[in-house]
């Protein structure tokens, strides 16, 4: 038999104390009110003070209300039977499927030893050329959407886990709008991925508590699936809530901020999921793809901060579309020698010449006079815009490279291109050869 | 020191308070003995702080399953390492665990509470004796040595023996292993004592067994010429590369642990991404280090303490990796230590402080971060050693400012004690201008390579450049006269043919001093002409071709045809556009006649 204790001696935010014998850090116990049972995790030792944080929240808590230890640090319940199913933070469902008890496993485990990972290799297809042509996605990466609140992130995010070859799918939802989470539910029931997806939600209305839990109970879910061989892509949005629901946390427990309010301990927080991402040699492997909002469309700000010197590059999506600029995949390399062979140059070259079309559309802006190279950048960079940026265009990476090429052809002469003669012959539309072009700025 | 024993009074995230019986250091090693699903498992800790009877410990492990009253076993012995034959080519945490033999045991994960033998106990090193009986002998001083790879490891009096010994045995050559007794050494007093091959040493104390300090004078050339023209670093010298996140830290350190001309490299990958160590990891074995023909995992250590990895231990990681550069050095030789990044060390630093209670400082970093800082910088130095051989530790350390901002208080301290600042450019990388150093912001107190005269004109160039880039961008081309023109078209061509430098180029990827002066004469003759253009078309036309053949002339072999080809071309060019020499140069070019 447990021992009750039923004197809570401190409630402040989530956080309750009371005094406790042979309790262990980490560890789970039961707190029962009126309002019904809710787990709460010891997060403090001190002597036989023990601070826990509440998963429900505190609200309600009366100072007599039980307290019980159980022995053991949060858990989750893994096996098949996940699959198609919809749960909570903790793992409670949330559909009206049975509650899963078997085959417990711990969450929040210890990191892959360094020595054992490997290269990452495998490209991830997503059918849209900004992703694909331009940075392109890998198996094991991390990789965030940044984006301001009101931009399509969770639209993209259920496009790419639609298109992307994976074998499963877990969706980690962090103070998700209701509305979003059966939008995400209405997508992969559409495109029949269901069977093959988990969701760990947890809804803006839940206990801010729970959003902490659900990273690491999606990526112990993950990790597992992985050691058995499953290519594995986690989906958390919005990791941004994960961490104001830390900062919330910290605050409540009188720790020092460091920056903006957020605790000293963000980046080694964020940093110890998303380095969750991983391919196991002779298993299966986990690509985390997260979305942080930014507020305030600053990238400075502490979460976007971050989570950029943590994760392996980031989408930037403004006005509706992944930026060429400031997006990056510091993982492409990796893959995109493998594609074809005018995939490398491609990408480099049209991005180029995007940037050139911007500084002309600066210098118009200016006022200052428009050049016949000018003119040719703008109506690149108006087509560069319309065939490639737009999230609407779905062709995969074969057909995207050779738009690319019929885009340049239909603004530039070959050498004005600024690519290689050797690919200019091999892959310029009309099959044309390089012709002699009338300005040198091409080449800038 | 005695060993005590403790209780676990607390626990607060990774740190313990421990109420202890009998004496306990600070920096004291111990070991929290906590039941882990029926196994028990010893958690490596450290003491940070004392009080009375009550002792702060950090622990390097994940502290879940910690109660109280858990015992604790304190060792007596300060955070040290193993330092003897055997360390190059290994892969280490950062409390020095091997992680291949941890993985060999453990599997893909990082279990708590296994610690493994830094160095080999059954490899066999041949010995060969370079003392005498009844010779005498200090700290640092030679036993014997070693062959380790393609260096002489000096077997060396432990750091730790101080005063003077006699050398009353000393072992034949042959094979020994490291924990084999090589030498019985006697005291003053007669006391004697057995040496291995190996010893200990306390990491967060520099290692001070030298006869004088010196100041850092030749350059560590590194290959990459806007560092090594520009913004030169010195052996034994400091320097740091704070950038936000994504204009190119991490590549650039990784270029120089392959490229830079040292004996040894050692890689401190702190509290950073695990993917990127493991592209070090795999592919030096596989890559031939020039200098030597062996492969340049022979010459590196990997001190590899990621960020989901233990916080504490990263505190730690950095101490360890220069403590093994300080050993190296005490051989006679260049030892170069990339530490990437020193935020996450200043971090784990706040994290710690921060569970301690202590007033914070500046974005609640601890009122000690500058002076932690500059103790650890201060390690760095040239040193002649009492054989009369210079030795050397060079430092270079990757600042990751949150915001990217320079103004923060990690990037500030370190400015304050470093050699030179290579300032990342947001702006830079993003037009992939790599690597992206700032030209202008950044600065270097150190000698480089190149004649310093010709240095400054190019680096006035690049200013007068971009003073007319500025002022073009509000008066437009229409607006700058050409003579104001071509100072912006030198400058961008210097930007684009010099400092810009491809690391994935196989020939442009490494250029070494010989090659540097070349290319920079070729560079300067064009810096130091006046140019003769009828208008700004035509100058920006001819630039733009130079720039193209200076570019081929930069991916072509030392020496080669084409390399001949495009250096003629490109001089003759420059000469035939040549109408005589800039003012401000005359004098310059005169020196050199
Ligand atoms: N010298 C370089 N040459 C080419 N690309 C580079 C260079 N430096 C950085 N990059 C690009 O920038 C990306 C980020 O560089 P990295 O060194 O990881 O940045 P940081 O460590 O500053 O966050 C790399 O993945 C690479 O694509
Ligand atoms: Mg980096």
């Amino acid at each position: 038999m447990r021992k009750v204790y039923s004197r809570i001696e401190a409630i402040a935010g989530n956080v309750i104390t009371v005094t406790a014998d042979d309790v262990r850090y980490g560890h789970l116990a039961t707190v029962t009110t009126r309002y019904g049972k809710s787990l709460a995790e010891v997060i403090r030792l001190d002597g036989k003070r023990v601070s826990l944080q509440v998963f429900a929240g505190g609200r309600g808590i009366s100072t007599g209300d039980e307290v019980v230890f159980l022995g053991h640090p949060m858990q989750v319940s893994f096996s098949d039977n996940l699959l198609g199913r919809i749960f909570d933070g903790r793992g409670t469902p949330r559909d009206a499927g049975p509650p899963l008890e078997d085959n417990l496993i711990e969450i929040g485990g210890p990191s892959v030893n360094p020595a054992m990972r490997i290269i990452p290799r495998n490209m991830i297809r997503t059918g849209i050329p900004m992703i694909d042509v331009f940075n392109s996605l890998v198996e094991s990466q991390k990789l965030p959407i940044f984006s301001v609140s009101g931009e399509p992130y969770n639209e993209l995010l259920s496009r790419i886990a639609m298109q992307a070859e994976v074998d499963m799918i877990i969706l980690g939802g962090m103070g998700l709008k209701y509305d979003d989470y059966l939008y995400f539910r209405e997508v992969l029931e559409e495109g029949g991925a269901m069977s093959r997806t988990v969701f760990f939600v947890h809804t803006a209305s839940d206990p801010v508590v729970e959003c902490l839990l659900v990273p690491d109970i999606s990526l112990a879910v993950a990790e597992k699936f992985a050691l058995g061989g499953k290519r594995v892509l986690v989906l958390l949005t919005d990791m941004t809530n994960f961490a104001d629901s830390m900062k919330e946390i910290a605050i409540t427990m009188e720790q020092v901020p460091s920056n903006r309010g957020y605790p000293g301990d963000l980046y080694s927080q964020l940093a110890s999921r998303y380095e969750k991402a991983v391919d196991f040699e002779g298993a299966g492997s986990i690509t985390i793809l997260g979305v942080t909002t930014m507020p305030g469309d600053d990238v400075t700000h502490p979460v976007p901060d971050n989570t950029g010197y943590i994760t392996e590059g980031q989408y930037y999506l403004r006005n509706g579309r992944i930026e060429p600029f400031g997006s990056l995949s510091r993982l492409k390399q990796l893959v995109n020698d493998k594609t074809r062979d005018d995939h490398r140059a491609v990408m480099d070259g049209m991005i180029t010449l995007y940037a050139n079309y911007r500084e002309s559309v600066e210098k118009r802006s200016m006022g200052f006079r428009m050049s016949e190279w000018d003119t040719k950048l703008l109506k690149y960079g108006a087509l560069f815009e319309s065939e490639m940026m737009d999230l609407s265009v779905n062709i995969p990476l074969e057909q995207a490279l050779d738009r690319g090429w019929s885009i340049l052809a239909e603004c530039f002469a070959p050498a004005e291109s600024g690519l290689r003669t050797e690919l200019i012959n091999r892959f310029w539309p009309s099959g044309g050869s390089v012709a002699p072009s009338g300005s040198d700025e091409g080449t800038a | 020191m005695s060993q005590s024993t403790g209780r676990v009074l607390g626990v607060n995230g990774n740190m313990v308070s421990v109420i202890v019986e009998g004496d306990v250091a600070l920096n004291e090693v111990g070991y929290i003995t906590v039941d882990s699903d029926g196994e028990e498992k010893r958690l490596k800790s450290e003491v940070i702080r004392v009080r009375g009877d009550r002792a702060e410990v950090q622990v390097f492990e994940m502290t879940r399953g910690i109660g109280v009253d858990d015992r604790v076993e304190f060792t007596g012995e300060l955070l040290a390492v193993e330092l003897g034959p055997g360390l190059l080519g290994r892969v280490y945490d950062g409390l020095q665990n091997p992680l291949p033999e941890l993985a060999a045991q453990c599997g893909f994960f990082l279990d708590r509470g296994v610690y493994l033998n830094a160095l080999d106990r059954k490899q066999t090193w041949a010995f060969a004796p370079k003392v005498a009986v009844g010779e005498t002998v200090e700290r640092a001083d030679t036993l014997g040595i070693v062959p380790e790879g393609i260096f002489e490891h000096r077997i060396m009096v432990p750091f730790n023996r101080y005063g003077s010994y006699t050398v009353r045995q000393i072992a034949a050559a042959g094979e020994y292993t490291v924990d084999h007794e090589i030498a019985r050494l006697a005291d003053k007093d007669g006391n004697e004592i057995g040496v291995t091959m190996m010893f200990e040493w306390p990491v967060k104390r520099a290692v001070d067994c030298y006869a004088e300090r010196l100041k850092p004078e030749d350059p560590m050339v590194t290959k990459v010429r806007i560092i090594d023209t520009f913004f030169p670093v010195a052996l034994g010298g400091t320097y740091c590369i704070p950038g936000p996140f994504g204009a190119g830290k991490t590549v650039l350190q990784q270029i120089t642990s392959r490229n830079a001309e040292v004996d040894i490299v050692i890689v401190a990958a702190c509290g950073e991404r695990a993917g990127e160590v493991v592209e070090t990891l795999r592919e030096f074995p596989e890559l031939t280090d020039p200098r030597t023909g062996r492969t340049l995992m022979e010459r590196t250590v990997i001190i590899c303490n990621t960020s989901s990895m233990p916080v504490a231990a990263r505190e730690a990681s950095v101490y360890t990796a220069v403590t093994i550069a300080e050993y190296y050095r005490q051989m006679g030789l260049n030892v170069l230590l990339l530490a990437d990044s020193t935020s996450r060390w200043a971090q784990a630093m706040r994290e710690m402080s921060g569970r301690l209670e202590e007033i914070p400082g500046e974005e609640a970093f601890p009122a000690y971060l500058e002076s932690v800082i500059a103790g650890f910088y201060e390690r760095a130095g040239v040193v002649r050693l009492r054989d009369g051989g210079n030795g050397s530790v060079t430092i270079g350390g990757t600042v990751s400012p949150a915001g990217g901002n320079f103004e923060e208080p990690v990037t500030q301290a370190t400015l304050k004690v470093v050699g030179a600042f290579h300032g990342l450019s947001r702006e830079r990388s993003d037009a992939r201008r790599y690597p992206s150093i700032h030209p202008l912001e950044s600065w270097s107190k150190y000698r480089g390579p190149i004649d310093r005269g010709m240095v400054e004109y190019a680096r006035d160039a690049l200013h007068r450049g971009n003073e007319v880039g500025q002022m073009m961008k509000v008066v437009g081309e229409e607006g700058t006269s050409l003579d104001d023109y071509l100072w912006y078209l030198k400058s961008e061509f210097t930007d684009a043919v010099y400092l810009q430098q491809n690391a994935f180029d196989a020939v442009d990827a490494a250029v070494d001093t010989e090659r540097q002066r070349f290319a920079f004469a070729m560079l300067f003759t064009l810096l130091t002409r006046r140019l003769s253009f009828a208008a700004k078309e035509e100058a920006r036309s001819w630039f733009a071709e130079l720039r193209q053949r200076f570019i081929d002339f930069n991916g072509a072999k030392w020496q080669g045809d084409e390399f001949n080809r495009l250096h003629k071309e490109i001089v003759s060019t420059i000469e035939a556009r040549t109408a005589g020499t800039e003012e401000n140069a005359e004098q310059l070019v005169g020196e050199r006649g």
